[in-house]
């Protein structure tokens, strides 16, 4: 892999510290224009925590975050979707009493340039974006095949369907890096091939970097082009998959001695 | 959707009601006094509605907002009224001004209540808001200036009321369906369902259940100043605690989040007890059933209890996003 001059995300020397435990400890990590790459770890290894703290959930306690160019260490989580990075949730967080079209129109509500006034006052410049958020949520669903479920409630949509229209409602952000909590969780066989699938291509269709955050091994192994490996809050690998298959360290920390 | 249509229904009701306006003399003082209360009710309820049932943050002190509205436009009408009623020659100026006055007061005070206070969810937020009315109130009741406990006249009240009231209620029920049927809006319930998921969405969430809390403020600012008009008289005690709770079921009645919902039950919950009063005097009903109903407001509470029980999820949600999740809320609970 090539790696280009400047990463799209870039973590140096993060630690958060949780009292006297450190979650996460002295983590590097980089992730590139258009990039799929993994995030595993054993239970409790700090996955999530670097995850929250890359969407500014968490302050890190030292270190500094760099996304496109700039320092996002202190900004709101809404901020700095703002910038850029989408989620998705690890137990589907989708707004419950709206409809599927609405869930994603909702995120599209950063790009809005009007406010209030227009909402108010549905002007001629109010119609046309409302249009256009019309277009692009159309559009979106018709790319993930839900366009037909628009007007159905988000959360009456099958298992499988809520994890889509969740991968869906972080596009409609507009995001350069998308970062899946556990997408494969509770999900069986036949809908992780189907779940790889989907994930090999929104990052080619949109052009995306996308880190994942994953157990299941197959998964991970079978789309990601780089991994990284976490234990114990540490960053014990960083290579193709098929080198970390095989690192001394890794099978340690998952195997034990 | 056609957007043209809620603007058209605004100008046909604002017109209807000018019209209606005219013929106010010749409706009974009784009957006109729960008109407008109705109309008052209304205001509190739909803009109640925006912080507790859009936006799901569970405000218990709307009472106080109420009472900022009503002492900012009796005080402004006591002092400014007779000065600006020479320039303008008629009362509709000044009273419009008292309102518009009334109603930012009490949005200001909404603002700040509301920026230190929402930072709270759940119960939590329920007993600082409702605190802070309690607080509201008592400045009123200590404040010399506007009566104190004695409470406060004001000298006038403007012709053409029905039109007052119920273009008030029409503005603030046009302004709210149409705030959260835009992409902008939707934020409001987007924060109710997950504040979490909402943040990450990229909503600024603070921004926007202060923003909720400042507008629902300015309409009971605004059904404040309509109350002490039309009363002509206002005192702390009027808006107390129990005030906020009647307009808190109101909304719940009508159903969280449903606006035609709770237009019905401010209309319900306003004639309901009046209603009782006159069933109390009906000469056919055995005396001992005569007796119970008298004490109407026992049947009153007992027919709020029974409605819950029948229909949790308000008058006329139907398969409503609310009443699905509260459903859900409910069988998960442990």
């Amino acid at each position: 892999m090539n790696p280009t001059p400047q990463p799209l995300l870039e973590l140096r020397q993060c630690t958060v510290q949780f009292g006297g435990l450190k979650a996460v400890s002295e983590l590097d990590l980089t992730i590139h224009q258009g990039e799929l790459m993994g995030l595993i770890g054993p239970n409790g290894a700090g996955k999530t925590t670097a995850f929250n703290l890359i969407t500014g959930v968490y302050k890190p306690t030292s270190g500094d975050i760099r996304f496109d160019g700039d320092s996002v260490v202190g900004h709101t989580p809404y901020a700095i979707t703002g910038r850029g990075i989408a989620r998705t949730f690890q137990n589907i967080r989708l707004f419950a009493s709206l409809s599927v079209f609405d869930n994603v129109r909702t995120a599209c509500n950063m790009h809005l340039s009007h406010g209030i006034s227009h909402a108010l006052w549905r002007g001629a410049a109010f119609r046309r974006e409302e249009a256009k958020v019309e277009q692009t949520v159309g559009e979106l669903l018709e790319i993930f095949r839900l366009n037909h479920l628009r007007d159905v409630c988000a959360t009456s949509l099958p298992y499988g369907d809520q994890r889509r229209l969740e991968i869906v409602r972080a596009l409609a952000t507009r995001p350069k890096l998308l970062l899946l909590d556990e997408p494969a969780a509770g999900m069986n066989p036949t809908e992780k091939v189907e779940l790889m699938n989907l994930i090999r291509f929104t990052q080619e269709r949109f052009g995306l970097a996308v880190l994942l955050v994953e157990h299941d091994m197959r998964v991970v192994m079978g789309i990601c082009q780089r991994i990284a490996v976490l234990d114990y809050g540490k960053k014990i690998a960083d290579d193709t998959p098929e080198a970390v298959r095989s690192h001394p360290k890794v099978i340690e920390a998952y195997l034990g001695e | 959707m056609n957007w043209k249509l809620p603007k058209t229904w605004l100008i046909a009701a604002i017109t209807l009601f000018a019209i209606a306006s005219h013929f106010e003399k010749s409706i009974d003082p009784y009957y006109f006094d729960i008109l407008i209360s109705i109309g008052i009710n209304i205001l509190l309820g739909v803009g109640l509605n925006l912080v507790n049932g859009y936006t799901g943050q569970f405000s218990l002190g709307h009472a106080g907002f109420m009472a900022v509205g009503a002492y900012t436009a009796a005080s402004m009408t006591i002092h400014l009224g007779p000065w600006m009623a020479q320039w303008t020659g008629g009362d509709a100026a000044p009273f419009l001004c008292a309102l518009i006055v009334g109603g930012l007061a009490a949005a200001v005070t909404g603002l700040a209540v509301g920026i230190p206070s929402l930072r709270l969810k759940g119960d939590y937020l329920a007993i600082v808001t409702l605190g802070f009315g309690e607080i509201i109130r008592v400045v009123f009741q200590s404040m010399e200036s506007v009566g104190g406990p004695r409470g406060l006249a004001v000298p006038t009240q403007p012709s053409h009321y029905l039109f007052w009231t119920f273009s008030s209620a029409a503005l603030c029920v046009y302004i709210i369906v149409l705030l959260v049927n835009s992409t902008y809006g939707r934020g409001f319930l987007a924060v109710r369902d997950d504040e979490i998921a909402a943040e990450a969405m990229g909503i600024n969430t603070t921004k926007y259940k202060v923003l909720a809390f400042v507008i629902g403020a300015f309409f009971a600012g605004v059904a404040g100043g309509l109350y002490a008009h039309f009363k002509q008289f206002i005192t702390p005690e009027g808006f107390n605690f129990l005030r906020s709770v009647d307009i808190v079921v109101i909304v719940i009645l009508g159903g969280m989040g449903n606006t035609p919902g709770v237009i019905a039950a401010a209309i319900l919950l306003t004639i309901l007890p009046e209603g009782l009063r006159a069933f109390a005097a009906w000469d056919a009903l055995p005396d001992r059933i005569a007796e119970i109903i008298r004490n109407r407001m026992i049947l009153y509470s007992l027919l709020l209890v029974v409605l819950m029980l029948l229909r949790p999820q308000g008058l006329f949600a139907g398969s409503g996003g609310i009443a699905r999740r509260l459903r859900k809320k409910g069988a998960g609970a442990p």
